[in-house]
């Protein structure tokens, strides 16, 4: 492989356990010391966490529980994880391993460009400025006071394709730099509001309280929808996805919803930061760069069957996650002959807007090799490209932002699974 | 007629942009495709995710007031970005000569003793003449550097004063980020060795990149673009 990685992926991750997978899960079990065996994204068999498991009964229903506690844990027998980069600068979710569409907090993909900072949610404070006939400082108790609203939806890096471990790739590595939440805060039109933003602001810059103080300039036309969030998925925030506060802009590249939120100024201008400069852009033909590209354009992948999961002759349930910027998810369709046909797949409501969607179909394998693709449609009409098209109308260059290619996943004839390698330069 | 309403605050008249740093763009903003998008787009808002809020005896006040007035200490105590015209940029002065120690103690284990790269992102071109990145480029990543891809030499102070040194971000003076500055645009050629940078001086640096941004039109695709 001689893809180009984005920043996050200068180098290949360290070659581990990438967890217990949903089919494999536990393969077996040594004693009541609790020594349990897990099979890895590679196929082998490890030892996982033997001395943290409880003492086993034979017979669950013959005695009696743990007592109620004041803050749940998963069970010791999943072990879920993220996969982190070689500089531990992101990490990715365990897309393959998930079910529904919202993805755990704990399990949310991390991008940072100077570490996760460690902020008192007392002491924070965002300022409002600029073009303003307010400028206000607010606590995040003030923000709480105001107004909420709560909205479902992914939060993708534009540098959401990597693939760099060959057939053994797993969804988690190619597409695992989206997840999906519950996001509950303030919409930013109230906070436009209660500040009296002027009419002619036409851009915004929301800068971090992270040691980078991020900045990225957000244009007018995303203001309807944005929002300054302090809870995920019911509690608050977590550290690495903005804690106390974040800038969310559905649908839009994650690195604009800026974390750790600490100040928006209104002007009438963009303000060329670092990353919306020499970064989050894409060369295009015609000797220049594409700026501002925000939108995160329809993807889907299947997440069932993939690497490293193994199949049997007979009924399969494909299924996977399918997602767009633009909008709704209009239809996701599988081919399971390698592209030369598809159906359309069943969707699992409710389909929400800029929201990950899960897709279903029923798949009768004859037990001959082949590749299973998906690909996802919105309601602008947009059509996910193969890798083909995509090459073709942006160029190999273009890379590494907002590739969002069909991908697919090679049955052998035995039932291996594996990912289906594509060349990307 | 909310629609209406919110819909005349979506699309943004061509006027916003004029005397912008965006005014060379080519905007395709206001294109049909564009505007019944925005008009599905609201619509889906509306019936899906707009939560609405009642108020006692429907009469929500114009303002709630919570949060305070901003003092103007604190803002100019964030309030650091740098626009392309300059504006922000604070009192102080560098040149090359001044930064290249400045460099060689703070910056080169990162970026190379003469900005070649290292853990980190190359700085410097190869030469003058290495040009902008080609998307038909499969190596296009490789080129991109302060020299070749950065479009405005106001974003170089921003960044440096924010963000670097990584390990202690907000440490130099602001002499020492103009002297970095001036020492950088150096390296690729831009500026002469003994130019100065200050706030007056800095916007003027016209960058090789300067016009080699357009403004994102894939919303007038169906297809990939």
């Amino acid at each position: 492989m001689s893809d180009k990685t984005p920043d996050e992926h200068e180098q290949k991750p360290a070659e581990k356990a990438v967890g217990v997978t949903r089919r494999a899960a536990l393969v077996g079990m040594a004693g009541a010391a609790g020594t349990v065996l897990a099979r890895t994204a590679k196929g082998q068999d490890v030892q996982v966490s033997g001395a943290s498991l409880p003492d086993l009964p034979e017979d669950s229903s013959r005695v009696v529980g743990k007592l109620a506690s004041e803050f749940g844990e998963r069970s010791p027998f999943e072990k879920l994880e993220r996969v982190t980069s070689f500089a531990r600068s992101s990490s990715e979710t365990p897309l393959q391993s998930l079910h529904g569409t919202i993805t755990p907090a704990a399990l949310h993909f991390e991008r940072h460009h100077a570490g996760v900072p460690m902020i008192d949610p007392d002491k924070h404070k965002l300022i409002i400025h600029g073009m303003v006939s307010r400028p206000t400082t607010f606590t995040v108790a003030d923000l709480k006071r105001l107004p909420a609203a709560s909205r479902i939806c992914f939060i993708e890096c534009s540098g959401n394709l990597y693939h760099d471990a060959g057939e053994q790739t797993t969804a988690q590595l190619i597409a695992g730099m989206t997840s999906q939440s519950e996001w509950t805060g303030v919409m930013l039109s109230t906070l436009m509001n209660e500040v009296g933003a002027k009419p002619d602001a036409s851009w915004l810059l929301a800068e971090g309280a992270d040691a980078a103080k991020l900045t990225r300039s957000v244009p007018k036309q995303f203001w309807d929808e944005a929002m300054v969030v302090y809870a995920q998925n019911g509690e608050a925030v977590r550290p690495e996805n903005g804690y106390p506060i974040r800038l969310l802009n559905p649908g839009c590249e994650g690195n604009s919803s800026v974390k750790w939120l600490r100040r928006i100024e209104f002007g009438d201008q963009p303000y060329m930061t670092r990353e919306e400069t020499s970064k989050y852009t894409e060369p295009v033909k015609g000797g220049v760069s594409r700026q501002f590209s925000l939108i995160m354009e329809a993807r889907s992948i299947i997440t069932y069957p993939s690497y490293p999961d193994t199949v049997e002759k007979g009924w399969i349930e494909v299924q996977g996650i399918a997602w767009s910027g633009r909008g709704s998810i209009a239809s996701a369709e599988v081919s399971t002959d390698n592209g030369r046909s598809w159906q359309t797949a069943a969707l699992q409501g409710p389909v929400l807007p800029k929201a990950h969607v899960r897709f279903r179909h029923m798949f009768n394998w004859n037990g001959k090799e082949t590749v299973i693709l998906s690909r996802a449609i919105d309601e602008s009409g947009y059509v996910q490209p193969t890798r083909e098209a995509w090459l073709a109308a942006r160029g190999p260059g273009s890379g590494p932002y907002h590739r969002n290619p069909i991908t697919g996943w090679r049955l052998r004839a035995g039932g291996d699974v594996v990912y289906r390698v594509e060349e990307w330069a | 007629m909310l629609l209406v309403a919110i819909l005349s605050e979506t699309i943004p008249s061509p006027a916003l942009f004029e005397g912008s740093a965006m005014q060379g763009y080519r905007f395709r903003l206001f294109s049909p495709c564009t505007a019944l998008f925005a008009v599905f787009a609201t619509s889906i808002l509306l019936l899906t995710s707009a939560p609405g809020h009642t108020a006692d005896g429907d009469n929500a006040p114009p303002v709630y007031g919570f949060g305070r007035p901003a003092t103007e200490a604190e803002v100019a105590a964030w309030d650091i970005d740098i626009r392309p015209d300059g504006s922000g940029l604070p009192p102080g002065s560098g040149s090359a000569a001044e930064g290249a120690p400045v460099y060689a103690m703070k910056c080169a284990a990162c970026h190379g003793a003469n900005g070649e790269g290292g853990l980190n992102d190359r700085l410097v071109v190869h030469s003058a003449d290495e040009g902008f990145p080609d998307a038909e480029d499969p190596d296009s990543r490789e080129h991109r550097t302060i020299g070749n891809y950065w479009p405005y030499a106001t974003t170089l102070f921003d960044y440096i004063r924010r963000s670097m040194p990584m390990t202690l971000p907000g440490s130099l003076t602001d002499d020492e980020v103009y002297a970095l500055t001036a020492h950088l645009l150096h390296l690729n050629h831009i500026i002469p060795a003994d130019a100065m940078m200050d706030a007056s001086s800095l916007p003027q640096v016209v960058m090789p990149a300067k016009d080699k941004f357009v403004v994102d039109d894939r919303q007038d695709f169906k297809e990939v673009h």
